[in-house]
């Protein structure tokens, strides 16, 4: 009995009337937990109860504590008939388990319920006490903390990054049961709502465990997803990466040892991490760590792994299984190059028993230096047939009386080789396989989603192949790494390695030390350096010497999955660049339907990776950051949207311009259209540069010291090329056009494909979007924030579509919303739409639904100019002139010595700044700015108008890992909300927009309820995971189904922070800062 | 290719202050739209009509589902599921309860019952406001009735409280139910030069000095209805038209002050009688409900028209009046000097704000 939880009903407000003779409510509430079950007296006739109940008291496992959530029920109380129910609360107490995090969850809750929606709120009090009980084989993994930001958390630090954990739970779907057909919408849906709220308490805990079976604490980057395979069941999976992290001490309210975790998180890295400049204060948290080496390399996982059948030969007798194969798109290409040796080395069965057999990691942002090289994008994806998920005799077997027999595939299904598990344990594989090739040991910015329709099902999984430094990976992924590096031979090349863990690059051969990694890799541009063999290259790119520090080969563009790296050098502002694509396929049954798909991938992601690189093109870019494909499959199509954001990467070179080649020069007037189109692009491009601030400097030849290669522009995506695909060779020919990327207009898909290219309109004067965190370019971010979720759903109403007018139709909906969204938006410009996310998805045949997520942030425009335009010479004169420069801004002058004094950050950067002449004025003016606190002083003053007086306290939310001009003080535990809504007064409720506008509404309030409860003013990193949308006009019927997620913070707004007297000097500051606070 | 579905959710909810004017106006979705487009909007941000026409949609559902609340707005300030700004909060109550000065007019002190109700269409088409905004406007005038009407304590503070309005407007409304509780005529076509705004000023100079509120806050009664007791009471200033000497007494006294300061001076000596005749005989008729209802007509037939026609000026009714009301205090064998100043200052500020074209 490790764990009393204490529940206290107190009181409610604006419930709805259930009586309508007395227009009152005699409510009376049910709490439940498990199996037991409270209930508070009636009060009788009030809109407005006040219980003030006793202490409800429940004795529990900490396991049912991680798994089930707190139910708590208002019902009507009625004499002569059975109680109306009002509505539900479900409370996830989970974040009371950590020590740090909350300790109580009090405050008013939207009491919902799945047909009416929101009906009045009540306010709860719940407190739990844990037992230690250190003895026990633990079922439980409570203390575990988990967060959905997919880098190191704020106030914390990282000791070791110990890598990938993955685990899936599988259960029938209450939806598709035979109850449900007698039982209402409402129990059904409730009765789903509970599953899926059971089942991702108890995967939580799973995940906890294996993160403590590898001496983690933490695990960031935590992704679930559900897969409503329909009638062949309900998969909840996660996957995530394992930390150990330390908190901050006293990050709260002391500025001095508040500006740590501001260094780590936004000082670019560029200077020279030399331990000495950092040892004196906690901000180098990854010096000088203590290696904490597992003492068990080799231990097996608890539940029999699900890993141990895998091999890269196709399984015979499972048709989806082999047509998933080839719908792999890298497939191809690889085999030809690396299978050989990857099946030779992988062939032996024990190497996936080993545990940690996927170096990979879902964080798409590091400690400074973690990442030492960067490959490219490597994907996966595999089209699968869902069979009834087979339930084997389970019931008893877990010993417990729950309403819910959940079944763990794990555990039970392990001898069954079609499970979800081997799946993408083969996904996974292919993954790593493709990391390898690219010489990379690792791969980051990691992650994997499904697309179903029917009985099909795809299976994607994406990330960044790269090389990280070791010195972050005790014990971990990298053991392997660190061996190697010790028994290293000169020329050695580790592709072929006997130990197949790590692929270290001979580059590094000569670093002795692990600091040395820096020195031969420059800051800046050594991500973009090249990991793998020139010589023994997995594909035909293209190098060049890198254009920064003149020492390494780079690639000529580069596509990754993670964000900017904050060192990363980069000329102007950034741009989101998406790929948008429709292809039709005929409807078909199960296998030949699988097969079809298989055969359709490859196509697709070939014409999405042309799309985004002539966009890229365009726009005078050579980088791609964030970049996500998603591929949605349909009764009678698929859908591939990519989305990223392109920048201009000073190490890479300057891209060429797109050359329209004709395919019949003879013609006169077809010339003319050719070169009329040619200058349209060549000025588009033109523009672009001007838009974004795209001004690289001359770099006169003779400087760079080894001639320039040949460019001819080749993707770094790693993809199938596949040699029976004619458009591809067609494509890759380059026709010796030394500086261009040439398209061949050669029929009329092609010339599509050009006017589509052109058709993509930039945003308003004063907008910029971008999918990753932050904009590059723009650092001057104020407070003033909106974060939104827009939905579209588009019926295409002609019968005969063919693939044109499906992708015109597809790219207007995807233009037209995002115009939508700067309409709207207009207040705040000047703006940039930040991590703007967008999922597809095909409910029916000729409906398209597109859901956007993103968080508009505003800054200030006057200081964005005149960071981003400062020239080249003028640079160092104003770094050297930067104090004069605070006393243009006495409030700064105060609080920076605050600041700059124990670390001086903003010195450091100066020092470096000049020390690297070849970095980009934009790209150190900027850094200047985030690193002294200069910048964000300027946010005191535009704080928006706090809401203290009103008794709803605000919550803020963003997609972001951050809130501009605020400090996370505190993590207060994850946010992961399933909600379902369905009406049968679709009319009366203003249709299908009234319906899901409303619930969007009532699931923000629900997020901001919990969040408030918990004692935060914040969510970060907050995604909305599925929005399953289901009408039936004809019946006035509609369903959806909406799954959230993010981590619950407390923040404080920086001039909060300021605020506290630590030196006389602040004195100054404070009356100012004070009545900046009370606004 | 249609769309089906298309919504926008903030998580701070958008609100554009010139849609919702737009929307309490009570303009359908594609008048407002064609409105907004005459506004120039698309020249200056480069959208389409979709566009304009999507965010207008967007925005008529946020305040669909904003108006449950808006009618009680401490539900608006407590609820949950929209999270909006004090500052808008407030906005959107205050335009909310706000309605047109045209409007007012037609309905000041009716009886807000369902047979106004219907006679909201004849309204509309008479002012030009459309039926949608009158209904909203009618409906509020009605809730706030409602709900203060049986209250105890300050109309103003009580609307305030109630309704969250800013105090002009909460001062506004008191007068509104003020007028409606007592039903005072405003519709004649002789009234028809007065504003509102005179009326509103009428309103809370008779609650402040006329309610039973006035003189005692704590009594169980309000500030709505005429403390009857006065109303009573006000009988007794006859003898000051019923005393032949007493009424000499007074137009002499008055007579001489006002000599060579007043510009009608003959005039006012010959019609001195006629008007304090009927300023002291609406005050012994007020006990009735039905004279309470005339009293603006009265007071416009019975001394504004007669001055007007006579050419007075404005400075004029005001050294006239108040050299009435003080004269009277010289009287010996005038007892009721508190009675006299409680009605008169209340009369005498009521004139001098309805005293103009």
């Amino acid at each position: 009995m490790p764990g009393k939880l204490k529940v206290k009903i107190v009181a409610g407000r604006h419930l709805p009337v259930m009586d309508r003779a007395s227009d009152l409510t005699d409510a009376f509430v049910e709490v439940k937990f498990g199996n037991t079950t409270f209930k508070t007296d009636v009060y009788p006739k009030s809109l407005n109860p006040q219980w003030n109940s006793e202490w409800f008291k429940f004795e529990v496992d900490d396991e049912d504590l991680q798994d089930e959530p707190l139910q708590i029920t208002v019902l009507d109380h009625d004499t002569y008939s059975a109680n109306d129910a009002i509505g539900k609360v479900y409370i996830d107490i989970d974040p009371l388990l950590y020590s740090e995090a909350a300790t109580v969850i009090s405050g008013w809750f939207p009491i919902y319920d799945t047909i009416h929606g929101i009906r009045g709120e009540i306010n709860v009090v719940v407190k739990v006490d844990l037992f230690n009980d250190l003895n026990r084989f633990r079922q439980s993994s409570c203390g575990v903390k988990f967060f959905c930001t997919t880098s190191i958390p704020k106030c914390y630090r990282a000791v070791v990054i110990h890598g990938f954990v993955e685990e899936l739970v599988v259960n029938e779907d209450p939806e598709y049961q035979w109850i449900d057909r007698i039982r209402t919408p409402r129990a059904s849906n409730e009765a789903r709502q509970r599953l899926i709220s059971l089942m991702s308490g108890e995967l939580q805990r799973k995940i906890g465990l294996k993160v403590l079976e590898m001496r983690g604490n933490a695990v960031v980057g935590y992704l679930q997803c559900f897969d409503l395979e329909g009638e062949s069941g309900l998969v909840v999976r996660a996957i995530g990466t394992v930390c150990t992290l330390d908190k901050i001490s006293n990050t709260a309210f002391l500025p001095a040892c508040n500006s740590p975790s501001k260094e780590m998180k936004e000082i670019p890295f560029n200077e020279d991490p030399n331990p000495n400049t950092h040892s004196s204060g906690p901000s180098t948290p990854l010096k000088n760590q203590t290696y904490s080496f597992s003492p068990s390399k080799s231990y097996s996982r608890q539940s029999s792994s699900s890993d141990t059948d895998l091999s890269l030969t196709p399984k015979t007798g499972m048709g989806s299984g082999s047509a998933g194969k080839e719908g792999g798109p890298f497939k191809a290409l690889l085999r030809q190059q690396t299978q050989t040796a990857l099946e030779q080395r992988e062939g032996s069965p024990h190497r996936f028993c080993r545990r940690r057999e996927f170096p990979f990691f879902t964080l798409t942002a590091f400690p400074p230096g973690f990442l030492v090289h960067v490959g490219g994008v490597v994907s996966a994806r595999s089209v699968k047939l869902l069979d009834r998920i087979h339930n084997p005799a389970f019931v008893g077997i877990m010993g417990n009386t729950r309403s819910y027999k959940l079944l763990d595939w794990n555990s039970f299904n392990s001898d069954e080789p079609e499970t979800r598990d081997a799946w993408w344990a083969e996904i996974r594989q292919e993954i790593k396989s493709h990391a390898k090739a690219l010489g990379c040991h690792a791969v980051v910015g990691y992650s994997e989603s499904t697309s179903i329709c029917e009985e099909v099902c795809i299976l994607s999984a994406s990330g960044t192949a790269a090389v990280l430094n070791p010195r972050f990976l005790q014990d971990g992924t990298m053991e392997g790494c660190l061996e190697q590096r010790l028994s290293w031979q000169p020329g050695f090349f580790s592709i072929g390695s006997e130990k197949g863990e790590v692929d270290f690059f001979p580059q590094n051969q000569d670093s002795s030390s692990l600091l040395g990694l820096e020195e031969t890799s420059p800051p800046g541009c050594g991500f973009c350096h090249i990991p793998y063999d020139e010589l023994n290259m997995p594909f035909p790119a293209h190098l060049i010497y890198c254009y920064n520090c003149r020492k390494q080969k780079v690639p000529d563009v580069l596509f990754t999955t993670i964000d900017l790296p904050a060192e990363a050098m980069v000329i102007g502002k950034g741009c989101l660049i998406q790929a948008r694509l429709c292809r039709l396929k005929k409807k078909a049954q199960a296998e030949a339907n699988a097969t079809s798909i298989s055969n359709l991938l490859p196509f697709m992601e070939y014409e999405v990776h042309t799309q985004l690189m002539n966009k890229l093109k365009l726009k005078g870019m050579n980088a791609l950051f964030g970049l996500r494909i998603q591929i949605t499959v349909g009764e009678n199509m698929l859908m591939g949207l990519a989305s990223a954001t392109g920048v201009y990467l000073t190490a890479l070179p300057t891209p060429g311009g797109i050359q329209i080649a004709g395919k019949t020069p003879n013609d006169g007037a077809y010339e003319q259209h050719v070169s009329h189109m040619q200058k349209k692009i060549n000025d588009t491009i033109a523009k672009n540069k001007e838009l974004y601030e795209i001004n690289p400097p001359e770099i006169p030849e003779e400087i760079i010291g080894s001639p320039f290669p040949e460019p001819r522009q080749r993707s770094r995506l790693l993809r199938s090329q596949s040699e029976s695909s004619d458009e591809v060779m067609e494509l890759d020919l380059s026709h010796g056009k030394k500086d261009a990327f040439v398209l061949e207009i050669d029929d009329t898909d092609a010339m599509e494909d050009v006017h589509s290219l052109l058709t993509d309109v930039p945003p308003p004067p004063g907008f910029y979007s971008c999918n990753t965190e932050i904009m590059p370019g723009i650092n001057n971010w104020t407070s003033d924030i909106q974060m939104f979720t827009s939905v579209r759903v588009s019926r295409l109403s002609n019968i005969n579509l063919t693939n044109q007018t499906l992708n015109k139709n597809f790219n207007d909906l995807c233009e037209n919303l995002l115009k939508s969204l700067y309409f709207k938006l207009r207040s705040m410009i000047p703006c940039c739409l930040c991590h703007v996310n967008f999922t597809v998805a095909l409910p029916e045949d000729e409906v398209i639904q597109v859901t956007v997520t993103a968080v508009a942030i505003t800054f200030d425009k006057h200081q964005a100019l005149q960071t981003s335009r400062v020239p080249v010479e003028k640079t160092l004169q104003r770094a050297s002139t930067d104090n004069e420069e605070q006393l243009q801004f006495p409030l700064e002058l105060c609080s920076d010595p605050l600041v700059s004094q124990p670390f001086s950050p903003a010195k450091e950067v100066l020092e470096n700044a000049s020390s690297h002449t070849g970095v980009p004025a934009a790209q150190r003016a900027a850094s200047l700015d985030k690193a002294s606190p200069l910048a964000e002083g300027h946010l005191r003053h535009r704080s928006v108008p706090s809401c203290t007086n009103s008794t709803v306290s605000v919550v803020k939310m963003t997609p972001l890992s951050f809130i501009p001009g605020a400090k996370i003080t505190k993590y207060l535990g994850i946010i992961n909300m399933f909600f379902i809504r369905e009406t049968t007064s679709l009319r009366e409720e203003g249709g299908v927009s009234g319906f899901l506008h409303a619930f969007i509404a009532e699931v923000f309030a629900m997020v901001r309820a919990h969040v408030a409860a918990l004692g935060g003013n914040a969510v970060v990193s907050y995604i909305m995971k599925q929005c399953v949308f289901m009408e039936n006009p004809n019946k006035n019927q509609a369903q959806c189904l909406i799954n959230v997620s993010g981590d619950a913070v407390i923040v404080v707004r920086e001039s909060e922070l300021e605020m506290v007297p630590v030196q006389p000097s602040t004195a100054v500051s404070q009356p100012a800062s004070a009545g900046d606070v009370t606004t | 290719m249609t769309n089906d579905l298309d919504i926008f959710v903030g998580n701070t909810t958008l609100i554009d202050e010139e849609v919702y004017q737009l929307w309490l106006d009570g303009y359908s979705v594609s008048d407002a739209v064609s409105l907004r487009l005459r506004s120039g909007i698309l020249e200056q941000t480069g959208a389409t009509v979709d566009v304009l026409q999507s965010d207008t949609m967007d925005h008529y559902r946020t305040f669909h589902m904003l108006e449950r609340l808006l009618h009680t707005p401490s539900k608006l300030i407590h609820q949950l599921h929209f999270q909006i700004p004090p500052s808008r909060q407030a906005m959107l109550i205050e335009r909310y309860y706000a309605f047109d000065e045209a409007f007012v007019r037609e309905v000041l002190g009716k009886k807000l019952s369902k047979g106004t109700k219907k006679d909201l269409d004849d309204v509309s088409s008479k002012t030009g406001i459309t039926l949608k905004s009158c209904r909203r406007q009618f409906d509020n005038f009605k809730r706030v009735f409602k709900v203060v009407e049986e209250m105890r304590g300050s109309l103003v503070e009580n609307i305030q409280q109630h309704f969250l309005l800013s105090d002009r407007l909460a001062r506004d409304y008191a007068a509104i139910v003020f007028f409606a509780n007592s039903r005072f005529e405003t519709g004649k076509k002789k009234l028809q030069f007065l504003t509102f705004e005179d009326f509103a000023y009428c309103a809370e100079q008779m609650i402040q000095n006329w309610t039973l509120g006035a003189v005692d806050s704590n009594v169980d009664d309000m500030d709505v209805d005429l403390d009857k007791e006065f109303l009573q009471e006000l009988k007794e200033l006859k003898v000051l038209i019923a005393d032949k000497d007493l009424l000499d007494l007074h137009k002499s006294l008055v007579c001489t002050s006002l000599r060579g300061k007043i510009s009608v001076y003959n005039e006012m000596e010959a019609n001195f009688k006629n008007l304090s005749r009927a300023l002291v005989n609406m005050a012994s008729k007020l006990i009735h409900t039905k004279d309470v209802r005339d009293f603006f007509i009265d007071l416009v037939e019975k001394f504004i028209e007669p001055c007007k026609s006579d050419k007075w000026t404005l400075n004029d009714v005001r050294l006239f009046l108040t050299q009435y009301t003080t004269s009277a205090h010289t009287l010996d064998a005038f007892r009721h000097q508190a009675l006299w100043d409680r009605y008169m200052s209340t009369i005498k500020s009521c004139l001098l704000k309805m005293y103009h074209d």
